[in-house]
């Protein structure tokens, strides 16, 4: 049960703001395993901390993305809208 | 129950590996999605059933439709015409269908043979979550509601520089033009005053 969720964190990193979801995703998956393991709610708890923190860090990415994609343009440096990791 | 979680399973672990794998980014984000609805069974299956409908909500809902609008907004910048008329090819979107397919099949079996939640364990309900959220948490919702607060600020501060620059751009591009057109108007009254001359 677990073996999966451990399965699931090594992704490597492509797109990076995506994997990190992915990444936050499959940590989630654990918590909740484990929680459902124990038959305790702090495994949700916990994995609605994750989902708050996942939302912040996402919408500071794309905005920097956004940023940083509107800059690199105007240097007409191209190929540097998919931030390969 | 247990072929039916280890089904989710292996459905998002494909689902992920496409994702990470394909070149087009609208696509890895379709196969996210599919990997995400994947997960939020594999929860519903754990018995965690509230949590599954914040996955779908908040992942699938808010942070894909946040993902596939930067994507669009950069497509504008490039060829968006031909991007448009790509994506909209069948075997573009027959990978992520088929996936997705394959979790409105589990669904379907749920709901036919099964009464109430499916779950491996014992539901860990709503009650419970808030109770232990509210109860020994509470300081960790004041932290996440502290970081939410830095990531608005955080997020309101990227964009606002951009916008800021741009009106900059625009109240320049507009005086050139009307320094434009008021020498055109200069130039047509010359003209015209030496024609009558």
């Amino acid at each position: 049960m677990l073996g999966l969720a451990g399965l699931l964190t090594r992704r490597n990193l492509i797109f990076t703001l995506m994997s990190i979801e992915i990444m936050l995703n499959a940590s989630g998956l654990a918590f909740v395993g484990a929680g459902a393991r124990w038959a305790q709610p702090d495994g949700q708890v916990m994995f609605l901390f994750i989902l708050a923190m996942a939302a912040a860090e996402v919408s500071v990415g794309l905005a920097f993305v956004l940023l940083f994609h509107k800059r690199q343009l105007a240097l007409d440096v191209d190929a540097a809208s998919e931030m390969r990791g | 129950m247990t072929t039916l979680f280890y089904l989710a399973g292996i459905l998002a672990i494909v689902a992920t590996l496409l994702a990470i794998t394909q070149r087009h980014a609208v696509h890895a984000l379709l196969y996210l999605i599919v990997s995400l609805l994947a997960v939020a069974v594999e929860f519903f299956v754990l018995g965690a059933p509230f949590v599954a409908a914040l996955e779908i909500m908040i992942y699938a809902g808010a942070i894909m439709v946040l993902f596939v609008f930067v994507v669009m907004m950069l497509n504008i910048a490039e060829h968006a015409m031909e991007v448009e008329r790509g994506s909209l090819k069948p075997r573009n979107w027959l990978g992520p269908a088929l996936l997705a397919l394959v979790l409105l099949g589990e669904l379907v079996y749920c709901t036919a043979t099964t009464r109430g939640t499916p779950s491996l364990t014992g539901v860990t309900g709503p009650k419970q979550v808030g109770e232990a959220l509210f109860g020994n948490y509470w300081i960790g919702v004041e932290l996440a509601s502290l970081l939410l607060m830095a990531g608005l600020v955080g997020a309101f501060h990227l964009g606002r520089h951009r916008i800021a620059k741009e009106e900059k751009h625009h109240v320049t591009s507009t005086d050139a033009t009307r320094t434009d057109t008021r020498s055109d108007l200069v130039h047509a009254g010359s003209g015209g005053t030496s024609h009558a001359a």
